[in-house]
């Protein structure tokens, strides 16, 4: 090969021009970048002196689950400038530093190896997915580093592979604010078969870790009050023709899909199988509580349901002054599904640095990582979404879940309950 | 409950999509033997360029049935300028480069072209409204047809039928298949080589324009990487169909799209295969169906012999 690049100049005056598209395009590839990275990194050590602590972010800031990514980078943000001008922990002044996992599990890792080579990263929010979160853990727990994440809803990401024969923590270190799929799916279930009165079901999953756990634990409690399962069916997150899938829909005779996965194919399949003429609503886990959902799913989504995690923000006292902050703070975009949780995983951070600096007299201690992860077993306080504290597991004990509707373009609040039994 | 026809439309118009991008493939491919990974992403601009139209050209709320035509001439405008771009500043420079050059400049570019849109275009960070026609769906028997695909079922047999026009009839269409066949010859017969190139990659970009159209028609939604999977369907269907062979991109685009739909429908019926039926196993079949074909007629269903050019 070496021979042929040198064939004659013409050739290698030819290849220079090359090299200098290549170059311009590599250039505006990393203006970009540095867009993003400007605008993510921390502006909140401006008070000089003491002790600067980094809290990581890692979440999908491109892509089709960025809306959902920013506002829990945003609401980070909001935590850790409240607890700078609070000045929650005396000596140490918060950063924050965000990293884009573009929803692949390959990229979460790398940011998680990033992390945990920097110093100051004493804990870090995220991801959003669970599939992404299973190439972290390990790499966090390794370095004792404290990750709580704000959305992951997968039950084995705390409690095991065989979490429902044989509970065991597996890594120590992780921590979640959002309740599990061993509670969503079958409150859900409950809801669809109780209360909306729809006893034939049509179980579509994107078999990633989220959405396959999401429709199995469905599957199972609907089930077993009595339901019926018209069919199932995976799809394929990469494809967005879910026609075929569509006319098995529309044939099933089922009166309610229920779709374990998240918005962006959500959306798609709701259209499609509505447009086939299948007029039943679409139910779907937190991923689906999205107001992009509408968007893509279109005029036919009104009445789709979704469950998601806690209840409304704008419902909840305590959440009143993160939703003024939030506003006051001038963020381009919404908190999203998992702001209030977001800004209360970093605060449960910011509470165990707390409790790891008081414990020392006043100073970090040399193995803050650790220290502040296990103080993090032991934090509890009140957050935005509620009482925030963790069970042995590493899991919230906050086990509030809401339905939303779809009504007149926009998600409406059904009904907020506590999941008990199952 | 016989959804066999439903089953087989489905198939069709996904089929349909893949050979109007298919035609771009087999073109570049059976002139210059490039495989132009970019044409997915010149699909993608087609798309965005017939949104742009829409978007801030016309006036707001001017009818689908005015804005179509103009849509679509402004898609063809976008991506036709983009694929000529690419041919004269990546491709033409790599021209005599050893072959792998080339290619993955066309998976750079393809990359760079996403990153473009991504970055540049209002809003396109994630999926993007894309207009739709008006009125409801119409039903044939137990078949379903939706508004956004009659654009499909009448663009793609219309484009087939005018590329066909133009490949046999007219002088430059003749001077492509001479170029094909054997550039040097061709050149010393006094045919502008370079010219054919331009107007391969010009009409593969036109045809892949009036894909991205009928795309954004029937999903309701257009983003920045949608032309990366279908791109590559796309290269596959003209791979089956026999690349270098302009019907047998269409043909081998639509035998792509049924054998996923089929697949889709009844594998998971047949005994034991439940498991390897969902859509998730769609293209698992479709690419069965891809090695058996190559496995039998190496040349892909309509090509040629192309030994003596190897």
């Amino acid at each position: 090969m070496g021979r042929r690049l040198c064939l004659g100049k013409g050739l290698i005056v030819r290849q220079r021009s090359l090299i200098a598209i290549t170059a311009a395009l590599a250039a505006g590839a990393l203006t970009l970048t540095a867009c993003g990275s400007r605008d993510s990194g921390g502006k909140g050590s401006d008070s000089g002196g003491g002790t600067t602590v980094t809290i990581g972010v890692d979440a999908p800031l491109t892509g089709d689950l960025s809306a959902i990514g920013l506002g829990i980078k945003n609401s980070v943000d909001l935590a850790v400038k409240q607890a700078n001008k609070q000045k929650v922990v005396d000596g140490v002044t918060f950063k924050m530093e965000a990293l884009d996992d573009q929803a692949q599990p390959s990229a979460g890792q790398q940011n998680a190896s990033k992390f945990v080579s920097e110093k100051e990263v004493l804990g870090v929010v995220g991801p959003l997915n669970s599939s992404v979160a299973e190439s972290m853990q390990k790499v966090f727990d390794d370095a004792k580093l404290v990750e709580v994440s704000p959305a992951n809803t997968n039950p084995s990401l705390t409690q095991g592979q065989n979490w429902q024969t044989s509970k065991a923590r597996t890594y120590k270190s992780y921590f979640r604010t959002a309740t599990t799929d061993a509670i969503q799916g079958p409150f859900a279930a409950q809801y669809v078969y109780g209360k909306a009165k729809l006893k034939k079901a049509f179980v579509i999953d994107d078999k990633k870790t989220y959405g396959a756990g999401l429709a199995a634990t469905f599957t199972d409690e609907f089930k077993k009050l009595g339901g019926k399962i018209a069919g199932t069916e995976h799809i394929n997150p990469d494809a967005k023709d879910y026609s075929a899938v569509a006319t098995k829909v529309k044939n099933s005779g089922a009166d309610v899909v229920y779709y374990g996965g998240e918005y962006p194919q959500a959306g798609p399949l709701a259209k499609q199988f509505k447009a086939a003429g299948a007029k039943i609503p679409l139910v779907g886990g937190d991923a689906v509580y999205d107001p992009t959902y509408i968007k893509l799913a279109g005029s036919g989504s009104n009445g789709d349901l979704t469950t998601s995690v806690g209840a409304p923000l704008d419902t909840l006292p305590s959440a009143k002054a993160f939703l003024d902050n939030y506003k006051a703070g001038g963020y381009s975009e919404a908190y999203g599904a998992y702001g209030g949780y977001a800004y209360d995983s970093a605060w449960s951070i910011i509470q165990a640095v707390k409790k790891a600096v008081e414990d020392n007299s006043g100073k970090l201690p040399s193995d803050a990582r650790a220290k502040i992860t296990a103080a993090m077993q032991n934090v509890s306080f009140d957050g935005v979404t509620g009482k925030v504290s963790f069970d042995e597991f590493g899991d919230t004990t906050n086990k509030q879940l809401t339905v939303y509707a779809v009504k007149n373009g926009a998600w409406t609040t059904v009904t907020s309950g506590t999941y008990n039994g199952g | 409950m016989n959804e066999l026809p439903q089953q087989l439309v489905n198939g069709l118009l996904l089929g349909s999509m893949y050979g109007l991008v298919a035609i771009g493939y087999t073109m570049v491919y059976g002139i210059v033997q490039l495989i132009n990974f970019a044409h997915g992403e010149i699909f993608m601009t087609g798309a965005f360029g017939a949104l742009t139209v829409y978007l801030y050209v016309l006036p707001d709320g001017t009818s689908m049935w005015v804005a179509l035509p103009l849509m679509l001439v402004g898609g063809i405008i976008v991506a036709v300028l983009v694929a000529v771009a690419a041919e004269r500043f990546a491709y033409r420079p790599l021209r005599n480069a050893p072959r792998l050059a080339p290619l993955i400049t066309a998976i750079g570019l393809s990359l760079a072209l996403q990153q473009a849109v991504w970055a540049w275009y209002p809003d396109a960070k994630s999926a993007i409204t894309f207009p739709q026609i008006e009125g409801g769906p119409f039903t044939i028997g137990n078949v379903t047809i939706q508004t956004g695909d009659i654009f499909l079922l009448v663009a793609a047999p219309i484009s087939m039928a005018v590329l066909a026009y133009f490949v046999m009839k007219t002088r430059t269409g003749r001077g492509m298949q001479a170029t094909a066949q054997d550039p040097d010859t061709a050149k010393l017969m006094g045919i502008n080589t370079d010219r054919i190139i331009v107007v391969a990659f010009a009409l593969g970009a036109a045809f892949a324009a009036v894909g991205g159209v009928a795309d954004g028609l029937k999903y309701g939604q257009i983003d920045f990487r949608m032309g990366f999977i279908l791109g590559l369907k796309a290269f596959t269907a003209a791979v089956l169909g026999g690349i270098g062979n302009i019907y047998g991109a269409m043909i081998g685009g639509i035998a792509l799209g049924v054998a996923e739909t089929l697949a889709t429908a009844y594998i998971a019926d047949l005994p034991g295969m439940a498991k390897f039926g969902t859509q998730s196993w769609a293209d698992v079949w479709a690419f069965v169906l891809l090695i058996l074909v190559l496995l039998f007629r190496p040349q892909g269903l309509l090509g040629e012999r192309v030994a003596d050019r190897a």
